[in-house]
């Protein structure tokens, strides 16, 4: 075995990346910030004082003075590879020294952080072990990010130089990576919580308190089976969820038979229903649901006129959470099912034609069974849709709890029990993942769509008459009622009061995006521009990231075989099953303390985002790369580039429409987010959905609605950007797959 | 213009013992020993599923091997993955890259391998000459009809002077007349500049037009190496008789052996053949479909076979029968469309005294 030629090449590979890596950790040891800056990630207050005042200093300044001397020890791992660097040596000395030095940073670098907090020593045993410490440290700032990088990418080109996927190692650093942050800022939140939700007030870790607030009545209850009182929030859940999702499959399947198999000339027009959810902040229709029955609504009122009743509440609750979910998340069943409809083989439909089959026949024994699965599918989304639904509930729910406010009220209201948030929210959790299982495992292998390859002639064969004419109008009821919906929702920001005055005004608009001019230039006045600056600022860093973090992905899943890669990809889908409110408990539990101290910053905002959305980057980027022939990366690679040139020159120009539309969904996605964002939100970063909703619990209609209609429209202008930009054919099909997540 | 002319620099291939699995159940390429001298064109030949491309591939470096070694130019490249080997591919798609003009596919491995603008400007549009595409580096892959895309390709792998040049079915997205052209020009550069190439088609007239060796494989396994002459003339297996070209596989007996000389009975006629290495006994003799004569008028000479025609069909250049015999049904072709035998005509069946080959036994 004299294959050194290879080990050389590698290797000398290998070196250049450690060598830049060693440089950036020596920036972050002895250049940045070891701690993170009160002010925000993105001032540079701290070059005021830097470097010798603690709060800003790098960790060498801080170590060279005697504080912090924990941090010493970083420096070992750190400078470990020059042993290899700049000589000849073994491929497997090679791989060794870096793997240690990437393994014990990582490891001391978090195992400190961990040890000590803001209040120094954070386990007992540790104060027992070394007696009382008397110093502190914050969360992990500039360098501390820097240089933990520098230990991954260590440890991954050590374990790139062993052989692994071929010794690449731009592979093996994108694995290494993605398996990083999704561990960090999806597994180990969700891993915070259980353990929160296992412990006491006290932080004393306790089964039988877990059981006991995971089996409480007001969960569980079944009271209202027996006697006049509610059940308990779960069952309110789950009933509510299984109600919406298979109305709105239904409705769904209505829809898409119309668009496709009517002849209905303007069928497709049906199609532009599908971007409606996509651009509406999740309460909204909630809001038009209440100026329409509420106590003071349109209809309400001139029912109670007619039949000369008192005006009621009756949409509160149960009925008005279910209109409102149903009008919110038809248009997502409708995405799939059109697909599926469109996805049976017109031949197949022919071919039971030419076999004497009458049209009804066909649709009976042909076209029903196969896009039965789809069906399935589509329930199952509108169940997560409905399970993970904030806004609607929130604005709504009246008596009726639901868990996802239920979790919000357990944390921000005068309960403050971060305890029992942690319990409800495993709960809805539970929910979420065994539809996103059944999903996966059941469906996922059952697909019926037929698909040949061939260009499939023929035209699909029109509905049987008896479900065209129930179809028809069931369909244009619906088209009505949405319509009417949205018009109110226009009509609602010009009005003064809604229920007692009626005259048109801007007032709203006036109050909240006022422009004036003062000595300093241009003054916003408005009410709500700091949200609105705060909420484009935070989407459009976001966006990128995300598309970036799910383009990644994509090209691991799509282009690259290693082992675990089935748990890789479960791994980075599983956000889409994670409702919004779960991921705020989370994140409120994990990121509020040293080393990873982030709530009340911009940062987590963004992160919430980065991972929410990641499915929808990771979906594009798939739908766009398989349709990339292979052989291009491959013809780039024996042309002697290697795969991060490949991916540079090659696949990332060619994917240009899915980068685009991967950012601009998660641009709008990040505007229109509620859920998570209402528990991450601070005074300094607050979102244009979270000020919206405070608006609506001071019955500040007009505003917020005035509000919302201006962000449905700037959205709805980012997206006819896009499909200018793009053209309608590239987008249609990154467009069907975005709206897959749940809010 | 001296410096920017392509200097080869081939190398050998060596397979020893080299076997390619897909998880436990699935044997691409098993035990497979081989090798391509320096500046030698080969063809791997065989049906589809041989394992003929995955063996192009892990010459490639785009599988690699479970098991065995892979020397190229004498070293060993068995790990070594794709970027880092000395190996270029043209691939069936021709896989140009869509974004990039015609001068910027060929320039790609030139940069890629790190050589500056101009001399990659350079040598990409020497290498453009060289294929008669002088002239169109501005152009999008997709202004290009199939035959000069393929030749972007062919260009874009040779400006690297590979040790070895890789082509996987270069000729199959290209119509019948076509095909003829490039695979002319191909050959011809090969041999002028003396590459080293491997060659992978399942299209025998193709492997024949071109190699200087073919490497037969049949179920992920070697069947046979030879030149294109002795892989027709000499077929080792009933299956490699029957691959390339066809060929009628009748059962005979040997009567005898005499230095290498075989004494071969088929029916009432005997044949003088080369015995290679067989015994007295029965045996299969494989003749190819135009050393087949047929004659309706001699029926009743001793020497001949006695058949009738069981299907005549006129496709131009010749014509096709299907002669009934007792040795079964033979399939002759006759240069003399002129005249066609009638179906149900008795006729004697002869053969010629070159073409007929006796088959070792199937191992």
């Amino acid at each position: 075995m004299s294959s050194t030629e290879s080990e050389v090449l590698s290797t000398r590979r290998g070196s250049r990346v450690v060598l830049l890596w060693l440089l950036i950790g020596l920036l972050g040891y002895f250049v940045f910030p070891w701690y993170i800056l009160e002010d925000g990630f993105f001032s540079f207050e701290w070059l005021d004082g830097y470097p010798f005042d603690t709060d800003y200093a790098p960790a060498a300044f801080l170590v060279f003075q005697g504080e912090k001397i924990w941090l010493t020890p970083l420096i070992l791992p750190l400078l470990l590879p020059l042993v290899v660097l700049f000589r000849q040596s073994s491929r497997r000395f090679f791989s060794t020294i870096l793997i240690i030095a990437g393994a014990s940073g990582v490891f001391y670098l978090f195992a400190q952080g961990f040890a000590i907090g803001i209040r120094g020593f954070n386990a007992e045993w540790l104060q027992a072990l070394f007696g009382e410490l008397g110093d502190r440290q914050f969360g992990f700032g500039y360098g501390a990010v820097l240089l933990a990088c520098t230990f991954l990418f260590y440890l991954t080109t050590g374990i790139a130089s062993r052989g692994y996927i071929n010794g690449d190692v731009f592979v093996v650093g994108a694995i290494g990576f993605i398996i990083s942050i999704v561990a960090l800022f999806i597994f180990f939140p969700i891993a915070q919580m259980l353990s929160s939700a296992l412990r006491d007030n006290e932080g004393v870790y306790s089964l039988s308190i877990f059981i006991a607030k995971f089996s409480e009545n007001k969960i569980w209850g079944l009271a209202c089976l027996t006697e006049n009182r509610g059940c308990g929030v779960a069952w309110n859940s789950l009933f509510l969820a299984i109600v919406v999702g298979a109305a709105t499959t239904l409705l769904g399947l209505v829809f898409a038979l119309v668009a496709t198999r009517s002849g209905f000339r303007y069928g497709n027009w049906l199609r532009a229903l599908t971007v409606l959810p996509i651009i509406t902040p999740p309460f909204v229709i909630g809001l038009a649901i209440i100026l329409l029955f509420g106590l003071s609504g349109t209809v309400t009122q001139w029912v109670a006129g007619v039949l000369d009743l008192q005006p009621t509440r009756w949409v509160y609750g149960l009925p008005g959470i279910m209109i409102a979910q149903m009008l919110s998340f038809t248009p997502i069943a409708f995405l799939v099912l059109i697909g599926v409809v469109e996805g049976v083989s017109p031949s197949m439909e022919e071919a039971s034609q030419t076999l004497r089959a009458s049209r009804w026949y066909t649709f009976k024994t042909v076209t029903f069974p196969l896009i039965r699965p789809g069906l399935a599918n589509a329930f199952l989304l509108g169940f997560i849709e409905s399970m993970a639904d904030f806004g609607n509930p929130l604005v709504l729910g009246g008596n009726y709890d639901v868990l996802s406010t239920e979790i919000f009220f357990a944390i921000v209201g005068a309960q403050n029990d971060q305890g029992r948030a942690a319990v409800l929210a495993i709960v809805l959790l539970l929910f979420t993942l065994t539809a996103f299982y059944a999903q996966r495992r059941w469906l996922g292998k059952k697909s019926y769509i037929t698909k040949t390859g061939k260009g499939d002639g023929g035209s699909h064969s029109l509905m049987p008459k008896r479900i065209m004419w129930p179809c028809y109008t069931i369909a244009s009821v619906w088209v009505v009622f949405t319509v009417t919906v949205y018009g109110m929702i226009i009509y609602g920001g010009f009005v003064e009061t809604w229920g007692l005055n009626h005259t048109l005004t801007f007032k709203h608009y006036i109050t909240t995006f006022a422009v004036g001019i003062n000595e300093f230039g241009i003054h916003f006045k408005g009410t709500a521009w700091d949200s609105f600056f705060t909420t484009l600022k935070i989407a459009a860093t976001a966006a990128p990231l995300t598309a970036i973090v799910g383009l990644i992905t994509a090209y691991l899943l799509v282009r690259q075989q290693f082992h675990g890669k089935d748990w890789f990809e479960f791994g980075t889908m599983l956000s889409f099953a994670i409702p919004g409110t779960v991921v705020g408990v989370s994140y409120i539990l994990a990121f509020n303390v040293p080393p990873l101290e982030l709530t009340g910053t911009g940062i987590i905002l963004i992160i919430s985002f980065v991972f929410r959305n990641m499915p929808v980057g990771v979906r594009a980027g798939i739908a766009s790369m398989s349709q990339l022939d292979k052989s291009l990366d491959e013809a780039s690679l024996t042309l002697g580039a290697n795969t991060w040139r490949t991916f540079r020159k090659v696949i990332l120009p060619l994917m240009r429409p899915a980068i685009l539309a991967a950012l601009v969904f998660s641009f709008v996605r990040a505007m229109t987010a509620i859920s998570a964002v209402i528990f991450l939100v601070s005074a300094e970063y607050n979102m244009a959905t979270s000020y919206i909703i405070g608006r609506v619990e001071n019955n500040d209609y007009g505003i917020a609605i005035a509000y919302s209609t201006t962000l449905i429209f700037v959205m709805l202008t980012a997206i006819l950007l896009f499909q200018l930009l793009v053209g309608r054919n590239q987008t249609s099909r990154p467009f069907t797959q975005s709206r897959t997540n749940v809010g | 213009m001296n410096q920017s002319e392509l200097k080869t620099r081939a190398a050998s291939v060596e397979f020893q013992s080299v076997t390619k699995r897909y998880g436990t159940e699935v044997t691409a390429v098993d035990n497979v020993s081989l090798k391509v001298d320096a500046g030698e064109l080969v063809t791997l030949l065989g049906p589809s599923g041989c394992g003929k491309t995955t063996t192009l591939r892990m010459i490639a470096g785009l599988e690699m091997a479970s098991e065995g070694r892979i020397l190229i130019g004498g070293s060993d490249v068995t790990r070594l993955p794709a970027t880092d080997r000395d190996v270029s591919m043209v691939f069936q798609s021709y896989a140009l890259f869509p974004h990039m003009t015609v001068l910027e596919n060929v320039c790609y491995g030139l940069r890629a391998s790190g050589k500056n603008k101009k001399q990659s400007i350079e040598r990409a549009e020497y290498g453009l000459d060289l294929v008669g595409l002088a002239g169109y580096g501005s152009r999008l892959p997709s202004e290009l009809s199939g035959g000069q895309q393929q030749r972007v390709a062919v260009a874009r792998a040779l400006v690297l002077e590979p040790q070895v040049l890789l082509f996987d079915e270069p000729l199959s997205n290209l119509d019948a007349k076509l095909r003829r052209q490039v695979r002319d020009d191909i050959r011809e550069i090969q041999q002028r500049l003396s590459l080293t190439v491997v060659y992978v088609t399942h299209d025998q007239e193709e492997a024949l037009a071109v190699s200087d060796r073919i490497i037969v494989m049949k179920n992920a396994m070697i069947a046979q190496v030879g030149s294109p002459r002795e892989l027709y003339e000499q077929p080792a297996s009933e299956f490699v008789a029957d691959f390339i070209g066809e060929a009628n596989i009748i059962d005979v007996d040997i009567t005898a052996v005499n230095q290498g000389n075989a004494t071969v009975q088929v029916g009432e006629v005997m044949l003088n053949l080369d015995s290679r290495g067989l015994e007295p006994g029965s045996a299969k003799l494989a003749v190819r479909p135009n050393r087949i004569f047929i004659d309706s008028r001699n029926t009743a000479n001793a020497a001949v076979l006695p058949g009738v025609v069981e299907k005549a069909t006129y496709v131009g250049d010749r014509i096709e029968y299907k002669i009934g015999t007792e040795q079964g049904v033979l399939f002759c072709t006759s240069e003399t469309t002129d005249r066609q035998v009638a179906e149900l005509t008795e006729v004697a069946v002869s053969f010629d005294v070159t073409g007929p080959v006796l088959l070792p036994e199937d191992t």
